[in-house]
């Protein structure tokens, strides 16, 4: 590793974490129903080498349950985020490329949806929209595209006030060629990076207002889920039902934001020097 | 046949001082018009407002009697100082050529272009070197009109000469009227046929 240099040691790395988090992606996702049925037999038991994280009241493993929750929350985590992104991308463009008046409403606009806690307004959407998996969903990714939209509209701005963009224009090109030729192709950074970020967020979310009660329901082994049912025996002693999960909750967003932040240095030269 | 100006006003911004003040010029096609004017006089400005870059508060820009055209290559072109603010930074060379239609070999080789830079970044060339696509960019969009806002100032004096020298032979064949904003008295003298001071 010592005798490479920086960027390639960014992009191995990066690379790790995606194979990591594709892997417990896709192993939570192969984990049948069956395996996580319990017996009463073998309730309660503390962490062991057949049971890695324990077992919960209902006897059943926690760490097959944890990278069951794991793939789920993680479904909902990425469609979340990449509707939210898309949003962003949509609403930023059109204020940065609209009026003036266009622009006002949708700065307006943001300053409503990111002046409401965001849990609130997922727990008001998804309850809404009568919980389980559609009302999360729809609750995530219409609170989550604010700031990247923000920021999509100012690099928007500052792109279209590049000379190499008024000189395309004299050249005889039209408003949407440029869009698509000059403007698109400098968001895509912006764009993947944002997305990227934005899924520790829409994960975390899942997690409290289906911990809340107000997310997906019991019967779908979420992180969120599990956290809450292990509240009800953690006096009995059972720290190891709310630990073990939640810390891996926390090491999966913490490895996702991590991997945001090498995308950026790999994908944004300048910022590579920070 | 001809670039006029009309009793142009313009400031930036309404708090702001005029910068150009009821100023009224004209060019026909096959004239070269060097303009000249200590730091601060509004050469840029006028350049930018020729070209139809910005608009005047009073007064109208005229090509051959009518307004600029708003759509379609505009044939005023205007080339800029800093070359490699005026590429996009994320194109190879070509596409950037490309971008005011069919390449022209011999623009290429009148410029000294090789083809070798085609297939280069602009952050990989030097400024001397981006500024002979920018020239070439603007000379091969067919314009009738070229603008050149101090193109050769930071440039060292045998790359201003083989770039002048390609513009004014290019200009010659295609009857283009030239404005060439410059601070150098020299190179005025050498390629103008009529000069003006902006402070006058």
């Amino acid at each position: 590793m010592r005798n490479l240099n920086r960027r390639t040691q960014v992009v191995i790395l990066t690379a790790f974490m995606t194979i990591i988090l594709i892997a417990v992606f896709s192993f939570g996702l192969l984990i049948p129903d069956d395996a996580v049925v319990g017996s009463f037999l073998s309730a309660k038991q503390p962490p062991s080498l057949a049971h890695p994280f324990g077992t919960d009241a209902l006897g059943r493993d926690l760490f097959l349950r944890t990278l069951k929750g794991m793939a789920v929350s993680m479904t909902v985590g990425t469609a979340a985020s990449m509707i939210s992104a898309v949003i962003a991308v949509f609403v930023g463009i059109a204020a940065a490329t609209g009026s003036k008046c266009v622009d006002a409403l949708i700065n307006w606009f943001i300053d409503v949806v990111m002046g409401v806690p965001h849990t609130i307004l997922v727990i008001l959407i998804s309850f809404a929209l009568g919980r389980g998996l559609k009302g999360l969903l729809v609750g995530i990714a219409a609170t989550h595209w604010c700031s990247l939209a923000r920021l999509i509209r100012g690099e928007v701005l500052q792109l279209r006030s590049q000379q190499y963009v008024a000189v395309s224009r004299k050249l005889g090109k039209s408003g949407g060629w440029i869009l698509v030729h000059h403007l698109l192709p400098h968001l895509v950074p912006q764009f993947v990076v944002g997305l990227i970020l934005l899924f520790p967020h829409a994960i975390l979310h899942e997690a409290s207002v289906s911990f809340l009660g107000f997310g997906l329901p019991p019967e779908q082994p979420a992180i969120g889920i599990i956290l809450s049912e292990s509240m009800r025996y953690i006096q009995t002693g059972m720290w190891w039902s709310a630990v073990l999960p939640g810390l891996t909750l926390v090491l999966i967003v913490l490895l996702v934001d991590k991997l945001g932040d090498n995308l950026r240095m790999i994908m944004d030269p300048y910022s590579a020097q920070d | 046949m001809a670039l006029e100006a009309k009793n142009i006003y313009f400031r930036y911004g309404r708090k702001q001082p005029w910068i150009l003040e009821d100023c009224t010029l004209k060019i026909d096609r096959g004239e070269r018009l060097a303009v000249s004017a200590p730091s601060g006089y509004g050469k840029t400005t006028l350049a930018l407002l020729l070209a139809g870059y910005l608009k005047p508060e009073k007064g109208e820009i005229l090509l051959d009697d009518k307004p600029l055209p708003a759509k379609g290559i505009c044939p005023v072109q205007l080339i800029y100082q800093h070359p490699e603010k005026a590429v996009n930074p994320r194109w190879r060379l070509k596409r950037v050529l490309e971008e005011s239609g069919k390449l022209r070999e011999d623009v290429l080789d009148a410029f000294g272009i090789e083809r070798a830079w085609l297939d280069r970044f602009p952050r990989e060339l030097s400024g001397g070197e981006l500024q002979r696509f920018c020239v070439a960019r603007a000379l091969m969009s067919g314009a009738d009109y070229l603008i050149c806002d101090e193109i050769s100032t930071m440039l060292d004096v045998i790359t201003q000469a083989q770039i002048w020298n390609v513009v004014l032979e290019e200009a010659d064949k295609r009857n283009m009227g030239i404005i060439a904003v410059t601070h150098n008295k020299h190179l005025a003298e050498r390629i103008a046929t009529r000069m003006i001071d902006l402070s006058e």
